[in-house]
């Protein structure tokens, strides 16, 4: 095992048009439009359809609950379910995800809990939940900066002889940012086993895509690097697992990275303290809310049979359950130990920290003893 | 330098021979304490611009690919933002990095990778992540650098919790200290001052000095003590020799660790002799001497004689190498600085 691999063969060039298995219209794409991909088995894309909808619950429960003053932010991901779930769907569980923070709905898919998901956003430590027992890094706030990490760890686990694969999320604006190069570039180099989902969900907070790059499609980044790119509807479920599947297929057999823009759009802000109608039109936001993921591949199920009135009603508990469980959690006063500003900073505890945190304890005795 | 104890750090070691005492550059033992660690763990990896068949523009890893093979050393592109960036995704996988800057100001383009990444990943996950990588710098000036190879980065690395700063100036040290660097599970920087690569001493490797965390006393003294590190010690202790002769007798301590810094070792002798005054090359405004001069004053104020002093390199970037011999601070101009304080108690 070396971390050099010679090129063995030419990047595949990327299509314009965006790669779809099921269109706005909730029908199968049939023939030479699916560049060689399979619609997934039915199993899959009810397992889509059920992540999708339950997320979306997550999604609008946590933006109501950030309303309501019990989270400090959040950035939704409304609309982006399908690329979120999609891509998370397509590995294994022995696989790494680099996620940013907008990918919340992606860590639930993963099987954290809406507790640990949120503890970032509700102000109460930095990320709340076990990277390794998740096989899920720390949610990055920089830009692209975490596309490196996933390069570091798929170089790694190649070279211990592991095939584990590792998949980074990155929006339009992060492939501007310095570290996107880097990373494309090392991952290109090093042959590592990386997968880099562009969602290009149009905005970068209020800059659209054209103010961005003066590329034709963020797809086209992979050729420059020598490596594989697909633009894929990034509003089509079973599109995108198809297109991530077979890049992670290609990654755990050893041929490299894989870049793909998933075309997509934020219904929501970018955050609760933004105002998106300074720069983007009413319009604009009810034709994406037109090509909505979860409505699609429903219309697709329901026509193939795939879906009864009680699979929906189960998936709706599901989801009002799931909302149920995040009110209970955010509405819960959480006692933080101010003592624990100490804790973590080091593996071995240093003496000056030891001092301020005996200066904080003796601070809060006295404040205590007035009280 | 600290007391040499002559075993080998760890017990694992061994691999590690003991070596017959012979003249030993700094490089040369960086070199050895990597290829030790190499030896010893199987997750330590070396990777960097430069740092394969090359072996470094200093040598460093000299034919450590060759030994080791391109699977635990190898070349990354030219970009720094990276090399930090995938040495932290491999630390997350179990892996240890060491990786190199190659000269100061070329660590720059990592800035963001390491103060909001490698230095955060332990505390914003509760513990959950180790990042043990060893981020090498080659620091500093004094070989007559073009722009660029002489700057010293220390202040921006001390002021971010989570790192681990230090540097060694002497060749033990350098060894010693490289070791237990790489077997720490906190990310460290580690400063090479680049003038004193070539200095040498008379070793047997493996050598074990003090622990990296600790200050050394390199020479007792009772009238002043200087506190210098890297490549500030061999001017401290010019000034001390200089002093001896005008009949001051000087300490001067190897403070080794900038971060955490030793506050212990610093107060006993500060108490000792009342005088205190850091030298360092970097500018002094907001420079790692304000840290050291607030610190030694907040602790000892009543035993103080006299203000702590800072000589340091003046407030401006770092001079062209005609020019830096005037820049960077000398035994003369520290005994000058001293002379400035009113000696008659």
């Amino acid at each position: 095992m070396s971390v050099h691999i010679e090129r063995n063969e030419a990047p595949v060039l990327p299509q314009a048009t965006p790669l779809t298995l099921i269109n706005d219209t909730g029908h199968a794409v049939a023939g030479d439009g699916t560049g060689g991909f399979e619609l997934p088995e039915p199993e899959i894309l009810k397992s889509l359809y059920r992540r999708m909808v339950v997320a979306r619950r997550f999604d609008t429960q946590v933006t109501a609950l950030t309303r309501q003053g019990r989270l400090a932010t959040y950035p939704s991901a409304l609309g982006q379910e399908a690329c979120e779930i999609g891509s998370v769907m397509a590995l294994r569980t022995s696989d790494w995800l680099f996620p940013t923070y907008r990918d919340t709905i992606a860590l639930l898919t993963r099987g954290i809990s809406p507790a640990d998901i949120l503890e970032a956003f509700r102000g109460d430590w930095h990320s709340g939940y076990d990277p390794k027992a998740h096989r899920t890094a720390p949610a990055a706030t920089p830009l692209a900066t975490q596309a490196l990490h996933a390069v570091g760890l798929g170089t790694a686990a190649r070279l211990k002889g592991d095939n584990t694969v590792a998949l980074t999320f990155l929006g339009d604006g992060a492939t501007s940012e310095g570290d996107a190069h880097e990373a494309f570039n090392f991952a290109a180099v090093w042959q590592a086993p990386v997968i880099f989902m562009v969602q290009n969900n149009q905005f970068a907070i209020s800059v659209p895509l054209k103010k961005q790059t003066h590329a034709r499609m963020l797809a086209d980044k992979a050729v420059g690097y020598g490596m594989p790119g697909y633009r894929v509807d990034g509003n089509d479920a079973a599109a995108v697992y198809a297109v991530v599947s077979a890049a992670v297929e290609r990654a755990r057999s050893g041929h490299g990275p894989t870049l793909i823009e998933g075309l997509t759009y934020r219904i929501e802000a970018h955050t609760n303290s933004d105002d998106p109608s300074r720069y983007r039109s009413n319009d604009d936001v009810l034709a994406w809310k037109a090509r909505d993921p979860i409505e699609r591949l429903e219309k697709y199920l329901v026509s193939q049979n795939l879906l009864s009135e009680d699979d929906r009603s189960a998936i709706a508990a599901e989801a009002e359950s799931l909302a149920g469980d995040i009110r209970d959690a955010m509405n819960a006063e959480v006692e933080i130990d101010p003592l624990s500003l100490f804790d973590h900073v080091y593996a071995e505890p240093r003496p000056a920290l030891l001092e301020q945190r005996q200066f904080l304890a003796d601070e809060l005795s006295a404040s205590e003893d007035k009280s | 330098m600290s007391a040499p104890t002559h075993t080998a750090p760890g017990e694992a070691d061994s691999t590690v021979e003991q070596t017959a005492p012979k003249p030993t550059t700094m490089t040369a033992a960086l070199n050895q304490a990597l290829r030790d660690e190499l030896a010893a763990d199987p997750d330590v990896v070396i990777f960097g611009e430069d740092v394969g068949p090359l072996g470094g523009v200093f040598r460093i890893t000299d034919r450590l690919q060759a030994e080791f093979g391109d699977d635990r050393v190898w070349d990354s592109p030219l970009a720094e933002a990276g090399i930090i960036g995938t040495a932290i995704g491999m630390a997350m996988y179990g892996m240890r990095p060491v990786v190199e800057m190659q000269f100061d100001a070329f660590s720059f383009p990592a800035f963001e990778q390491i103060v909001s990444h490698l230095a955060k990943e332990r505390n914003r996950t509760k513990g959950r992540l180790s990042m043990p990588i060893v981020v090498r710098i080659p620091c500093a000036g004094g070989i007559g650098g073009v722009e660029h190879h002489s700057d010293s980065s220390e202040a921006y690395w001390i002021h971010t919790p989570g790192l681990t700063v230090v540097t060694p100036s002497n060749p033990a040290d350098a060894y010693s200290m490289l070791r237990e660097a790489i077997r720490s599970d906190d990310p460290v920087i580690f400063m090479e001052p680049k003038s004193r690569y070539w200095s040498k001493d008379t070793l047997s490797l493996p050598v074990q000095t003090a622990p990296m965390t600790k200050a050394s006393v390199v020479q007792e003294g009772s009238d002043v003590t200087l506190l210098s590190y890297g490549p500030t010690v061999k001017t401290a202790l010019e000034a001390a020799r200089l002093g001896e002769g005008e009949g001051l007798s000087v300490e001067v301590i190897d403070l080794r660790s900038l971060s955490p810094f030793d506050d212990e070792t610093v107060s006993a002798s500060v108490r000792k002799t009342s005088r205190a005054a850091v030298i360092h090359e970097a500018a002094q405004f907001g420079g790692y001497g304000a840290e050291v001069a607030a610190r030694v004053t907040e602790r000892n104020f009543f035993h103080l004689s006299a203000p702590v002093l800072r000589i340091t390199g003046f407030d401006i970037p770092f001079p062209s190498p005609k020019l830096e011999e005037f820049h960077l601070p000398t035994a003369e101009r520290v005994l000058a600085a001293l002379d400035t304080w009113e000696w008659e108690v």
